[in-house]
């Protein structure tokens, strides 16, 4: 079992042409997007004269970099606050001794459980009686708000299996509440940390929902936003649309492919819990 | 919760032998470092928390029982009346059965296939790590970019899936793979299923981690097949990973929007939505918000059962 045999031999080759089959739609996407706008040949059929123009066009016409700049501001901004507000508030709920603690909990373990749909109108109301539609405070906001139990649910259970003994050696040295957990706490939570921002960085750099529902119309879209309304602007025009879908991944893709053994495994330890 | 104290045996101290011997690591923790300032630290985060989930959430159940529009200062109680409605109406109905058809087909398929993956790619091929990054990548591609794509690759007449099945030899096959109405959901499940089969491959990956190579290998000896070796070694030690795996795949399932809401828009004729993008058409786009957090509530209820299952899942193992 520990020696490259045949029959590991075979599944490689399985494997591959599996992988292969599985790649196909990228093969399409990025065999479509330097195709001319002329060639209407097999999707499948690899490109006779291919050309770079449609990234051009797509990268003018899209508002893709605007919308960029919009999503990296949203992401790292709602990721941050997630971070600090998170791990304070799961230290607070695993240190506490009070009798509230536990209930609290539960509270913002309840989130877990409601879907976002349920209070999406009521929730566009209250901004739009605010006066912030169109504008970047509400995503801001309800991200943090709509994350905080997951990113709790992770910090708190991490807390819990950090012996107190630390805390304990920096108070005999007078750290307060406040120092013991600037300057001992967080960054012993710096694995989880990194699940955090990966998980929650995903979820809001990916999410289409709310921009659509708080900044259609408006110039602050996001990149999943721009991307829709690009698409419905040049249906027919499947090599500018490709460019176009490409150009939006690829910060991401990018990411991924530089971070893909952390990202993979921040993963796979968020998710097991 | 309840993890075995470790209560030492020979530590003399009176108050340690009086503490109850269920008491928790957390616990412990929690009494030596407790301090009177901790809720300061919980008020930001659980000012966010209350302004964004759980106000509009029991806004959300008030509203379903109005005919409010979401414009108009007069409104009124109509009982149960959106429920009614709800439930009489062709749509929505076709919209709930949806709704657990998205869940259960990208449930299954995403873990057959997930776990699959995994177990081929837990062996000694050479590729194994190049391939684990391809099957991952369109779990960090937008949701909108491949619900495009996949549009495109549906296409009729001569679209690429259309012209793969002519390659295999059904020359006279033509589906409207996102314009049939019994064939819509389907396609739609492939798209989701080809997007997160990646995410729970990853999960299973990290869970074939913990399976001993020792044990196979006895078992092999012991003369198991690879079948037996699955079912008997494998298996129970992926148990945590598959109560994950399932419970994700199900409220991902059970909560799907962007990628109906990009190929269909819902659509032909309302037989492809499911009650996440039938709550946003109804509210925004028909202005009934009344009807449509109505019908968030159902959804809400579905999932919060399910979410609780998980919930208590996830507790206890986070309490190990």
């Amino acid at each position: 079992m520990n020696r490259y045999s045949w029959r590991t031999g075979t599944l490689e080759g399985v494997m591959i042409v599996i992988a292969l089959i599985f790649m196909i739609p990228v093969y399409v996407l990025i065999n479509l997007s330097v195709r001319q706008q002329s060639d209407l040949s097999s999707p499948l059929a690899p490109t006779a004269n291919p050309t770079l123009d449609n990234f051009g066009a797509a990268w003018a016409q899209s508002g893709l970099g605007q919308a960029m700049v919009n999503s990296a501001l949203i992401t790292v901004i709602s990721v941050g606050l997630l971070v600090v507000l998170g791990a304070a508030c799961a230290y607070g709920l695993a240190r506490a001794t009070a009798r509230w603690s536990p209930p609290a909990f539960y509270l913002f373990m309840i989130g877990l459980l409601v879907p976002f749909q349920l209070g999406l109108v009521p929730l566009y109301r209250n901004f739009a009686a605010m006066g912030l539609l169109g504008t970047v405070v509400p995503l801001v906001i309800i991200y943090v708000g709509l994350r905080l139990p997951f990113t709790l649910f992770l910090y708190t259970t991490f807390l819990r299996q950090i012996p107190a003994e630390y805390e304990e050696a920096a108070s005999i040295d007078g750290a307060g509440t406040f120092a013991r957990f600037r300057r001992v706490v967080f960054p012993l939570l710096r694995p989880i940390t990194g699940t955090v921002i990966i998980l929650n960085g995903l979820f809001v750099w990916n999410d289409f929902l709310t921009p659509l529902l708080y900044l259609s119309g408006s110039v602050n879209r996001t990149v999943p936003l721009a991307v829709y309304s690009f698409v419905n602007e040049n249906t027919t025009v499947w090599p500018l649309v490709f460019s176009a879908l490409i150009i939006s991944v690829i910060p991401v893709l990018l990411a991924f492919f530089v971070f893909q053994k952390t990202l993979i495994q921040g993963f796979a330890s968020g998710v097991k819990g | 919760m309840t993890s075995p104290a470790i209560a030492p045996a020979t530590d003399p101290s009176p108050s340690t032998a009086a503490r109850p011997r269920t008491e928790s690591v957390h616990r412990r923790n929690a009494r030596r470092t407790g301090s009177r300032y901790l809720w300061l630290f919980i008020v930001p985060a659980a000012a966010f928390y209350v302004f964004v989930v759980l106000i509009p959430s029991m806004q959300g159940v008030f509203f379903s029982f109005t005919d409010w529009n979401g414009l108009s200062a007069d409104w009124s109680f109509v009982g149960i009346d959106n429920f009614v409605r709800l439930f009489e109406d062709p749509v929505s109905i076709k919209a709930i059965g949806n709704t657990f058809l998205y869940a259960i087909l990208s449930t299954v398929f995403e873990n057959l296939f997930g776990l699959l993956v995994a177990l081929a790619l837990h062996s000694r091929i050479k590729s194994r790590n190049v391939l684990r990054v391809l099957f991952f990548m369109p779990v960090v591609l937008l949701s909108v970019v491949i619900a495009y794509l996949w549009q495109y690759l549906f296409q009729v007449n001569n679209g690429a899936i259309t012209q793969l099945l002519h390659a295999i030899g059904l020359a006279d096959a033509n589906p409207n793979w996102l314009g049939d109405p019994n064939l819509v959901v389907f396609s739609i499940s492939v798209i989701v299923i080809w997007q997160f089969t990646g995410y729970t491959m990853v999960i299973y990956l990290a869970g074939l981690q913990g399976v001993p190579q020792e044990q196979l290998e006895a078992a092999a000896i012991d003369g198991a097949g690879p079948v037996q070796r699955f079912w008997y070694v494998v298996r129970p030690l992926l148990a945590p990973a598959i109560t994950v795996n399932i419970m994700l795949s199900l409220i991902r399932g059970f909560m799907i929007f962007d990628q109906i809401w990009v190929t269909t828009g819902g659509g032909p004729a309302d037989t492809s939505h499911s009650l996440s993008t039938l709550v946003y058409r109804t509210a925004f786009q028909f202005g009934e918000l009344g009807r449509g957090t109505a019908i968030a509530v159902v959804l809400a209820v579905i999932v919060g059962i399910l979410g609780f299952i998980q919930y208590r899942g996830l507790l206890r193992g986070g309490a190990k």
